[in-house]
């Protein structure tokens, strides 16, 4: 399809300008506050930050004090690159494995990884955080295995998906030349499988970076948070809420998510995209 | 092939189904058994039947938060999909920074559910305070705050789907259209929406079922305040497993309730759409 030619163009670059920059504007008020004394957040949030108002990075170094932010964020990368990384290895594996080995066995597999999809995590939370609990997984390298399960659903599904697509001729091809399955499918099946990998690995990505729920019921938390519960904990540990600190802390949280995003942004677009045609 | 594939049954699909049946079909299970029994804890469960479903409907809280989720799904649902259907068809006219525009409409969706909620509690504090009221004045400020939140979050994944959609539909359909004299209305109503049907069914799909669910977002936002009156369904059953002793069998039967309310709408739902897509 070729470009087509816009009647009001200039007009709607405009207005959608207009759009962004109000987009934008809830991230920016949050930014601008985080220089802020904290009395004066609640009371004048619009409002530019001079003189007294003015805290310089107080309210950072204050926050990350606080809530031990840096811990909390090797936490979460720790999990979710770990996990993210699991997910897509094993899931692909199982995914190839189901779709070609056919019986019941494996049939009752993907269907019931596709049921799981649908089944909320209330369903599962108390009796998965109490397992968990018992099978000592209240650890980051633990909860990998807790993600690795609650995750595979949708993964499998999505691989069992391409597999199918994939024609059989190579891989028997390969199998013939002396290609045992272990090589087979890590140099022949997983390059071709790429492009779905990158697409489960970004829609698993963002979920279990921005999951607060799981990690919460799971983790060890005297020992353990993750980002999300760190932020949490900042309103609900202390009494009043230290406004400066959660202004710092917001942003600080927001910042490592814009640079993934900022660099990534191709496959993150063709993930979605991917994922949603999948589903 | 398939017979010596079938002998590497402990590389490829073992580790998976042992994390599966730890982290999904064992407590799924435990879980469904659980609901029909008194608890604490899993070792001290007393079967005692149906007992904890009855209570499930004499609990206000309950009926009320179905009610409020149920009026939450519908509008925002619908606010996001018209809003981001129409954003995807006027960026997919060829203007100028149509890529710059993708990519902030894109951007809040990366941000998490806790986060996002302290951000909106800022700014719709900070408007509510020029009226003298909050957020938890009542549950209508909570409504309608997280209505604009999730429209914030949603519009721009949604709208990334709708692009890919209606880039989808070859122009010379739209250009037979022209010709044979229909009017931008009827072409999109004719051409346009029929064609990217699919999109449709899975942006209302994953919409309604991300709304339904919701939860880090009502808790970060109001977290049920004032009085419980602005909670969802999936805090409601948090509260009731964690906030209430002897409660545990309740909140699990409310589980058991709410998985089945999201498997049948997902399946009316997506029923209900694939009939109206069109073979291209």
């Amino acid at each position: 399809m070729g470009v087509r030619k816009a009647k009001h163009g200039g007009i709607l670059t405009f207005i959608f300008s207009l759009i962004s920059i109000l987009w934008v504007c809830p991230i920016v008020i949050v930014l601008i506050n985080s220089f802020k004394k904290k009395s004066f957040i609640s009371n004048e949030p619009f409002s530019i930050p001079t003189g007294k108002v003015f805290v310089g990075l107080d309210n950072y170094i204050n926050g990350i004090e606080k809530i031990d932010f840096f811990s909390a964020f090797f936490n979460s990368l720790f999990i979710t690159v770990g996990s993210v990384f699991v997910i897509v290895l094993c899931t692909s594996m199982c995914g190839w494995y189901i779709t070609r080995v056919k019986n019941k066995f494996t049939s009752s597999i993907y269907y019931l990884c596709v049921f799981s999809m649908i089944v909320p995590f209330q369903m599962v939370m108390f009796t998965l955080s109490k397992i968990a609990d018992m099978l000592k997984l209240d650890n980051p390298l633990g909860i990998i295995l807790v993600y690795l399960g609650f995750g595979a659903g949708l993964a499998v599904f999505m691989f069992c998906g391409f597999v199918k697509s994939i024609p059989l001729e190579i891989e028997e091809a390969a199998m013939i030349d002396g290609c045992t399955p272990i090589q087979t499918y890590f140099q022949i099946v997983l390059p071709v499988l790429k492009p779905t990998c990158i697409t489960v690995a970004i829609l698993q990505a963002m979920w279990i970076w921005n999951d607060y729920l799981l990690p919460y019921l799971v983790l060890d938390l005297k020992k353990y948070k993750t980002i999300p519960i760190a932020i949490q904990y900042l309103k609900g540990g202390y009494g009043s809420v230290d406004m400066g600190a959660m202004m710092a802390m917001l942003i600080l949280a927001i910042i490592p998510i814009v640079i993934f995003y900022l660099c990534c942004q191709k496959y993150i677009i063709e993930g979605v995209i991917a994922g949603a045609v999948k589903g | 092939m398939e017979k010596s594939i079938k002998k590497y049954f402990p590389i490829f699909a073992l580790p998976t189904l042992i994390a599966f049946t730890i982290g999904f079909i064992i407590p799924f299970v435990l879980g469904v058994y659980l609901s029909f029994c008194n608890f604490t804890t899993i070792n001290d469960a007393k079967f005692i039947g149906i007992d904890n479903y009855t209570k499930i409907f004499t609990d206000e809280t309950f009926v009320h938060a179905l009610w409020y989720t149920a009026l939450f799904t519908v509008v925002s649902v619908i606010t996001i999909n018209v809003i981001a259907f129409a954003i995807a068809m006027l960026l997919t006219k060829g203007i100028k920074g149509t890529n710059i525009f993708r990519t902030v409409f894109f951007m809040p969706n990366l941000i998490g559910g806790i986060v996002l909620g302290y951000i909106w509690q800022l700014i719709l504090n900070g408007v509510l305070l020029y009226f003298e009221r909050t957020l938890t004045f009542s549950a209508t400020y909570g409504f309608w705050g997280l209505i604009v939140l999730m429209n914030w979050q949603q519009i721009g994944y949604m709208m990334i789907i709708y692009i890919a959609g209606i880039q989808n539909v070859p122009g010379e359909l739209i250009e037979a259209a022209k010709i044979d004299g229909a009017t931008s209305g009827q072409i999109l109503r004719k051409v346009t929406i029929p064609m990217v049907m699919p999109s449709i069914t899975i942006c209302s799909f994953l919409t309604l079922t991300n709304s339904f669910k919701l939860f880090d977002q009502n808790l970060a936002l109001t977290a049920g305040a004032p009085s419980n009156k602005s909670q969802m369904l999936a805090l409601n059953i948090y509260d009731t497993f964690y906030g209430r002793v002897g409660w545990e069998g309740v909140g699990q039967a409310k589980a058991v309730v709410f998985f089945i309310m999201v498997a049948i709408i997902a399946v009316i739902q997506l029923g209900a759409t694939r009939q109206k897509e069109v073979q291209q």
